[in-house]
Formats: structure tokens, sequence, C-alpha cells
């Protein structure tokens, strides 16, 4: 039953796949485009098959600083969206802050952390991608531990409880869902942030420095194998936070930020 | 001992402020223990506002509320009244009988006895299979029973509700208005009862206190002589629809202008 559903999902999108790919080999063959202009999927299998080692340490080092960015990101917005909590002053000052700089590019700010670091540096990257996990924690979580139910409040008084129940037994359970929403959005985040990092410069490991180098030198096919590597690792990142976050829902009955009665 | 003593009681929201309100004006009401009463009216009358000071969820602008021969402060810090309210309220990420426990493990009781007490209020409200059940496996209906559960966990004297059974539909309604009666009469429950419904505050109240608003005050309170013994028979006896039409008459003295311009009265 399980399996069918699987199956009924999964087949289509698979399918159509599939015959994406043999069409690009189709087209490249049949019009015979030049490898610099579009490689067949052929090459770049080929391309990624010869340069599997370095396509894999590329995407461990790019993995490791959006990881690195990712659990630093995290734990920073969980602890500060508790002062924001506490101190109502800091909530006014921060959370409009916090949403403009959702508008803002601020991947930018890279460019200045590269200069206060030396070149073969990782922190720029990974203080990039944890600023930018930061403030999607934080306006997440912030918003969980505030928008709890009157009824719960209104109840959690009637039993005369402290203010640390309170917290433990209502604000921080209500604020999981929104915890795990905001990872599901910070972590394809904390994978892209990691590769424009990389590209803006420093230390020449990760993928957003092999695919620009590679299509720069006319090696397109291995650029294009460097490319698989980015997808794969952005999947991975978006899989686990989709898998944590539904691990939640199912346990509360797919109730949106985590309100049911 | 008294339930409740209300005595003298105003309550201003807004103190000096334009958009001052006088939600209470010069209230007294005094409950016997065991005693069924309704707090009925329009919106704007006060009624949720009076459950509150009751409850010590707010503090009266003059009077004194006392509960259970105690300052209504110090019965919430001993928890001497347990509460229910229209929104079900449980708790998401609790089980049912985890929900129920919720004010026993604020009380501090072992593990052991508050899984004990918990089944035995689940089968008070008839849902013992459903313990281990989440709240959302649960109809409306089957919440407010555990929710009803969890106020009456601690074995409280005192019961207050507001409009628990306002969101449920006329026939769980009047079920869950039978259950509430045979539960009350069992533990020998006071109870304090905010409703809209004139039926309802007919079927299960000894005493139904009438409101009107602007300010909220007491218009009446008029005796429902039913018995103890109701039951369904009792929605088509002729004293049922004797105090319906007594609430009913002392509501419309209160004025349609009144009535239409209501506002929300927490």
């Amino acid at each position: 039953m399980n399996l069918r559903r699987v199956l009924n999902v999964g087949l289509p999108p698979a399918a159509f796949g599939v015959v994406f790919v043999v069409a690009w080999e189709a087209v490249v063959q049949g019009f015979d485009l030049k490898p610099y202009f579009l490689p067949a999927p052929s090459a770049i299998w080929n391309a990624l098959i010869d340069n599997a080692e370095l396509v894999r340490n590329a995407s461990f080092a790019s993995g490791a600083n959006a990881l690195v960015g990712l659990l630093a990101g995290t734990l920073l917005g969980i602890t500060a969206s508790f002062l924001l909590m506490r101190f109502n002053i800091l909530n006014e000052l921060v959370s409009p802050l916090a949403i403009a700089l959702n508008a803002v590019p601020i991947i930018v700010l890279v460019a200045v952390f590269q200069n206060m670091f030396a070149s073969t540096s990782e922190i720029p990257r990974r203080l990039m991608v944890m600023l930018i996990v930061f403030f999607i924690v934080l306006v997440n979580v912030a918003k969980g531990l505030r928008q709890v139910h009157p009824t719960h409040l209104e109840l959690m008084r009637s039993y005369a409880a402290s203010p640390v129940a309170i917290l433990t037994k209502t604000r921080i359970p209500n604020a999981l869902p929104y915890l795990f929403t905001a990872l599901k959005i910070a972590a394809p985040t904390a994978v892209i942030t990691a590769f424009v990092s990389e590209y803006f410069g420093g230390r020449q490991n990760g993928l957003g420095y092999f695919i620009p180098s590679n299509f720069a030198n006319s090696k397109n096919a291995v650029a294009w194998a460097y490319v698989i590597g980015a997808c794969l690792l952005g999947l991975t990142f978006y899989l686990v936070s989709v898998i944590l976050e539904s691990i939640i829902k199912q346990r509360r009955g797919a109730a949106p930020g985590g309100e049911t009665t | 001992m008294t339930a409740v003593v209300i005595k003298d009681v105003s309550k201003v929201f807004n103190v000096g402020k334009p958009n001052y309100v006088d939600a209470l004006v010069d209230i007294d009401l005094t409950i016997e223990p065991g005693e069924f009463v309704s707090l009925i009216g329009p919106s704007g009358c006060g009624k949720s506002t009076l459950l509150r000071l009751i409850a010590n969820l707010i503090e009266p602008t003059v009077g004194s509320v006392l509960v259970n021969g105690k300052p209504a402060a110090q019965a919430r810090l001993d928890q001497d009244y347990g509460m229910a309210f229209q929104h079900a309220g449980l708790f998401d990420w609790r089980s049912v009988e985890k929900n129920v426990e919720l004010p026993l493990e604020l009380k501090g009781w072992d593990k052991a006895r508050r899984r004990a007490r918990a089944q035995e209020m689940l089968e008070l409200v008839k849902l013992p299979e459903f313990a281990r059940h989440m709240p959302w496996q649960l109809s409306g209906g089957m919440q407010q029973r555990v929710a009803i559960a969890r106020a009456l966990a601690s074995h409280p004297p005192l019961l207050l509700m507001d409009e628990p059974f306002g969101a449920l539909d006329e026939m769980t309604r009047e079920h869950m208005q039978s259950e509430l009666l045979q539960i009350c009469a069992s533990t020998e429950t006071t109870v304090v009862f905010v409703t809209h419904s004139i039926p309802e505050a007919a079927y299960l109240s000894d005493r139904v206190v009438v409101m009107s608003p602007r300010p909220g005050q007491i218009t009446e309170i008029i005796d429902v002589d039913l018995g103890s013994g109701r039951n369904e028979d009792t929605r088509e006896a002729d004293a049922f629809y004797d105090s319906i039409t007594a609430i009913r008459e002392a509501l419309r003295g209160i004025g349609h202008a009144e009535i239409r311009g209501g506002m929300d009265d927490r």
C-alpha cells in the first residue's frame, strides 16, 4: 500500500526526468552541439566518474561550510529568540530589522568578512551562512514562543503555574514546529549561501569555486559534474529538514504552526 | 462555608484612559456549595469578566471576591477551582491522559498517582479508551470532555465554565449537558457556568443570573425549580418551559437596543 503510494507519487516525475535526459542527449547528438555550448549527459556522466574523488571532496567542503553555519546560526537564533521573548524592548528593536534584512541581499557582506580573515580561512563563508540562518530561525522561533493560544495562557494562570512552567510546558512546545519550519527554509538556503560565498573568493576547495573555474577553463563537462554534486548536496540538506519536520507534524496531526484544538 | 462570595465588585478596564469601559458595576452574588449557577446575558454584559474575577485571572477594581472562604488570589494558588473554556485548550503535543495530568503535574504529584487519577477522570467523562490518543484525533465534543476531566482532575470543589459547549452542535451539546449534570452530581462540584443559551441555562441551573450590558450588572436572579434528577424528559416538562419563559422575559427587559450593539465581553 505504502509502496504503491510512493510509486504513484514518484513515478511520473522520475519518468519525466529520464525522458528529459534522453531528449537532452538526442538534441546534443542530433544538432552536433559543441561541448563548450552544452555538453551531452553522457559526457557529463563520464566527467563525473573521472572526477568522482574531486567532486566528492568539493561537495564535502561546501557541505561542511553549510552545516557548520546552519548549526551555529540555529543555536544563535534560538538563544536570541528567548532573549527577545524575555525583553520586549529587544523585540521592538530587532524584529523589524530581522524582517527588513530578509529583503536585503546581505550575501554581499561575505566580501567584508573576507577582508577580515586570511585568504585561506573557511570562517568568512561560515559566518555568512550563520548570519542568514540566524535571522530565519530568529523570526520563526520568536513567533512560536510568543503566539501561544490565549486559552493556554489563561489555563496556566488558573493553575498558578510558575513562569518557568509556562515556558517549559507551553511556550517551548508551542515553538517547536516553528523551529522545524524555520529549518526547512534555512537548510537549502544555507547550501546556496555556502556556494555563493565560495564563489566570492577565499579558500579554493568548494563547489562554489570549482564550478565557475572549470567553466572558465572550458572544461564544461567537468563543471557540470560539479553542478550535479551541488544538486545532490542541496537535496540532501532539504530532505533531512523535511523528514525532521514531518516527524513532528505526524505527532501533532499536521497542524500548521502547531495548533489544533 | 459558602463557595463564592462576591461583594460590591466593580471592574473598569483602561482606568483613566479615553477608552475606559465600565465592565461591571456593584455586583453582589453569593453561591452555596453544590449549587449550579449560570450567568446569562447579551454580549458585553460582563459575564465572562465576572467568571474571570472569580478565577482571579483578573483583579476587581473595587470590592472583594471570596472563593472557598479565602481571597480569590489564594484560592487560585491553592487550585481550589478547575476551569473550562469554549476553546477546549488541549495541548496538542500531549496525549489525552497527559493533558488531564497537567494540573496534577503542576501540583507536583508523582507519576503513578497522576496516571491513576487521569484514568479515573477519563472514566468519569466516559473516554477511558482514548487515554493514549492525541487531541487532534478526537471530535470537538470529546475534546471538551477531556477539558472537563482536566478541570476536575485535582478534585476541586468549584468548576468555572466559560461557554464550554458554545462551539458544539445541538445534539452533542444536549448530550454534554446531561453528562455534565451527572458528573457534577457524583462529584458534588459547585459550578459557575457562562452561556448564551436560554434552554441550556434553564436545563442545567439551580439559579440563573441575568445580566445587562453598559455597565455590566445583575438585573435579576431566577430560581429554576426542576429538582435534582434531571434527564431528557425534563426538556419536555412544563416547568422547563416556564423557566425558559422567565429567563427570556428577564432578558427582554434589558431592551433590544442593548442586545443589538454588543461588544466583546472580556
